[in-house]
This record gives structure tokens, sequence and C-alpha cells, in this order.
């Protein structure tokens, strides 16, 4: 692999959605990078690489995955790993990342972020798994930490050391979802701090900020479909003092609202007092 | 439970509700798998309703998610894109409504607006570069996302009025059946109605023949030479005016 190492890039950025294409294309967005859905690029032609193509000239672009599904115990698909390395060859991306989880085994796909068991065996998948992607891929992975609304009864031990551990023997970078902590901590009752004090947070390259939805039943369902929560934010807070300044994104990926509603909502962000104090 | 028999137990949940991975859940179990367990559904519901737009509009909320619920039951998805999720939905639909042929028919116009959409990317060949071809040999090439569908029902008006917002016309059989061809023009995905002679036409393109054997196909007992020249003219007139042809050989 040509670079173990991922520079610390410093900005502010949102999660680029069709519904503002446009906007991004016509106008100069005052965003520092723009993330966007790997999938929705691997595709043979037409309109999604032409505006791919348009958007890297004027933005810095970091690729985010849903598919790698790294937690897979029969393994990962290398046809849609080569098409990644084929994506991120022709955009060069500040990064790429995906999740800690797994979506599919044995043909079958949920399309969904499935929950690990935080195992020894799981680990040492996992770890053949990444290492296996960032040879593919040529460069090291982020992977970000997942929402879950089910944990298991022989987990060996915390999501957080888990993702410690992976980082120590792959070399990979994180991606720190604070809303997804806040949603796994309500969710299965852990502490959020603590969590942020098990990471190797210098290992943080990016961090994304979003919202969600209280189900029914009680469980913090992951719905990026509102505004980023004052309990996110404040655990922001804590994650910036900790991290100093790390590329920072609103995810929104639901009732998505006009460009300059998340354009304010990043500048939150930009201008909070802890950045400061960072 | 080692981590494949824990994955499928979590998949056999997800698919079929299997209730043998419970005990490896920590604190209430049930609520918990139901999230992932309509998760999937809603997600690939979802994906159904973008790819399937205005059939969506045509069927309603009610007919269109109880189909969809349906071909999800029925369907399982294998590949890492969402983008081929699709396949099929049209054959479901013509199985649910077998009387309204134009349900099923618009899907499947849908589906290959869908795929034509973001298929391979060519450059078509304009009028201009047309010079010292011999015509009788030429082999004409189409674009990558050329497709044709034959269809029984009044579908592409009711797809074009649902597109320009007015009220689609109440469905009917076509006196007789017609076959649309769909292709990209540039960044946008195209649909056209043709005839018998234009089919024929593409029909021997594409299987190698050349532009020689496509003005035999043309000539009749009805039609006088000159007549098939002009015939030959138009067709190849209207496929490069709608980007058609990505080279000619």
């Amino acid at each position: 692999m040509p670079s173990r190492s991922i520079a610390n890039f410093q900005g502010f950025g949102l999660g680029l959605r069709p519904d503002h294409y446009n906007d991004f294309l016509e106008r100069r967005v005052g965003v520092d990078f723009v993330e966007v859905i790997s999938e929705n690029f691997l595709v043979d032609g037409g309109r999604p690489l032409r505006v791919l193509e348009r958007i890297r000239e004027r933005y810095c672009v970091a690729m985010h995955g849903v598919s790698m599904s790294v937690g897979s115990a029969d393994g990962l698909n290398d046809d849609y790993l080569q098409r990644l390395k084929i994506l991120a060859d022709r955009v060069q991306p500040l990064w790429v990342s995906d999740h800690l989880c797994w979506t599919g085994l044995e043909g079958f796909n949920s399309h969904d972020l499935l929950p690990l068991p935080y195992t020894e065996e799981a680990l040492d998948l996992v770890c053949a798994n990444v290492h296996h992607a960032q040879e593919v891929l040529q460069r090291p992975l982020l992977l970000e930490n997942p929402s879950s609304y089910m944990t298991f009864t022989h987990d060996e031990m915390s999501e957080w050391t888990f993702l410690a551990r992976l980082c120590r023997r792959t070399g990979c970078f994180l991606l720190l979802d604070i809303n997804n902590i806040h949603v796994s901590a309500s969710n299965h009752g852990f502490d959020s701090l603590a969590y942020l004090d098990g990471l190797p947070l210098e290992c943080v390259r990016q961090i994304h900020l979003a919202g969600h939805s209280r189900h029914a039943n009680g469980l913090l369902i992951d719905t990026h479909d509102q505004p980023v929560p004052d309990p996110v934010w404040q655990l922001y807070g804590e994650a910036a003092l900790r991290c100093g300044d790390v590329a920072t994104m609103i995810e929104r990926d639901d009732d998505i609202p006009p460009l300059d509603d998340l354009l304010a909502e990043l500048e939150l962000a930009r201008s909070k007092p802890w950045r400061r104090a960072a | 439970m080692n981590l494949l028999a824990l994955q499928r137990g979590v998949r056999d949940h997800i698919l079929r509700g299997a209730p043998h991975v419970e005990s490896a859940i920590r604190s209430e179990a049930a609520p918990r798998l139901a999230v992932y367990h309509n998760a999937y559904r809603m997600q690939l519901l979802d994906c159904l309703r973008d790819t399937y737009a205005k059939t969506h509009a045509w069927l309603g909320d009610e007919q269109f998610d109880a189909a969809g619920l349906s071909h999800i039951e029925a369907n399982t998805p294998h590949s890492w894109t969402l983008n081929v999720y699709g396949r099929g939905f049209a054959h479901t639909l013509a199985q649910r409504y077998p009387r309204d042929a134009e349900v099923a028919e618009l899907a499947a116009l849908e589906w290959m607006l869908r795929r034509a959409f973001d298929g391979p990317d060519s450059a078509s060949v304009s009028a201009d570069d047309l010079c010292e071809i011999d015509w009788e040999q030429a082999l004409i090439r189409f674009v990558p996302t050329l497709r044709m569908t034959s269809v029984v029902s009044n579908c592409a008006a009711i797809w074009t009025a649902i597109s320009e917002s007015r009220t689609p016309p109440p469905a009917h059989r076509l006196e007789q059946a017609a076959v649309l061809r769909v292709w990209r023009q540039d960044l946008s995905p195209r649909f056209r109605s043709i005839g018998p002679d234009e089919l024929c036409a593409i029909i021997i393109a594409m299987d190698g023949g050349n532009f020689g054997a496509i003005c035999s196909s043309l000539a009749t007992e009805e039609r006088p030479e000159t007549d098939v020249a002009a015939a030959a003219g138009a067709l190849l007139a209207s496929w490069l005016q709608d980007g058609l042809i990505t080279a000619i050989d």
C-alpha cells in the first residue's frame, strides 16, 4: 500500500444529495468538502458520473459507502471492491469510508447496516476483511461507528474497545458519528463519554452530525430526517474538545430541507464556542 | 453461537421471522429484532417507490405498497446495489393485475428508462460526421442503452401525462400492439413509439446486418424503389436526430 496515513483535513462539509446537485453546481457553496454516497456513483455512466465529475472540479470529496459489509462472515465482495477502487482512483477523494457492520451473507443483501457481536472471532474476521479491502483499494479506510438497536449476549468487549483494537491491528481510521454514539448509548444504556474516552481519538479523521427519532417502543432510531438535536450537539462539543479540528459534516438523508437551512445548521458547528476552546 | 450462525439467524429472522436467534439478543429481543425486520422492508419499498414513481402515482399508495410488499416477500435482494432491486417488478404487477395491461407495461417502461439513465456512456454520430460512407455495406452501431419493448396499452400516454403533472388518460388497449424504443440521448432517458418498418430495421442492424439489408427490408410490392430510399433516409435522419447512432462502420 503506497501510504498508510491520511492527513488530517480540517473543514466543514455536507452530505451531497440529489436535491442539492444544482445548488452545488450553479453556485459556490460555502463548504470545505462534500461527502458522496459511493454506491450512487458505482454505475456505468450517465448523469450521476457527470455530476460527480463536475462536483469534483469544484469541491473536495469524501467517499462514504454502505455496501462493503466488513463484518460479513463469508468475506467481502470483490466485484464491489474493484468497482469502488475504480471510482476512488477517478475521484481521488479525501478518503473512502464505510461502516462497522454487516449487510449481507451468502448471497443475501439486507441493504441495512446490521450490528456485529463484539467478540474475538468477529474482530479477527473484520480485521481480515479490512486488511483485504485496504489492499484492494490501495488506501486506508475510515470506518464509522454504527447506530444499533440490539447487542448480543455473547459480546466479549465494548464497541469502542472493538474499534480501538481494529484501528490498531489494521491501520484503519475512524469516522466518528456523534449521533450514532448517542442513539446506541440510549438504546443500550452505556455512557457516551466513556465511549469517546475509549477510542483512539488520534485516528478520527471525520465526524458526522445528524438527527434521530424516537420509536414507539422507546428505542432511538437513526433516521437522519431531522436537525441535529441538543444532546448530539452537546456530545459533539465533548468530541471536538477531545479530537481538535477534524472534518465535520451534517448528514441528512430524509426530509431534505433547502440547502441554505443545512448551511445554517453547519454554521452552528463552525461557530460553537467549544471549537475556540479546543 | 459463532458469527456465521448468528448472521444466518439474523438473516432468517429478517426474511421469515425465524425465532431461533432471539436467545442471542440481549434485553427484549423481539422489539429490537423488529426494527431490523421492518427496516429491511421499508428500505426495499422506498427503492421500488423511487424506481417506479409513475407506476406508484398511477396505482396510488395502497395498491402500490401492497404490490411492493408482495414483491419484497417473493424476491430477496442479492446484489450489493439497490439499483437492480426493481428488476422483475413489472412481472409481479402483471400477475397481480392480469386484466390491466397498462400497470405492468408502465412499470416495464419505467424500468427501462431507469436502466438507460445510468447505462454506459457513448458518443453519438451527427449528420456532419457522415461522409465517404459506402451505404450499401455500412454497419450501424446503436448506443448501448437502446432497448425495445412491445406494449398493448396506452402506458406511454399515461407515463407522459404523469410526467407533465397532467391527469392521465383512462387506460385502454391499443388497436394493435405497438413497440417503444427506449434509449438515453446525452444525459436524458427517452422513449418513442416506432412502427414495424423501424423495428425491423433496428433488429437487422443490431443483428449485424448492413444498411443495404435494412433497405431491402423496406422494399415491398406496394413501395417503389424511390420510396424505399426515402424511407431509409427518413429512418437514418430520425436516428441521427435522436442521438441513437454511436458509429457507422
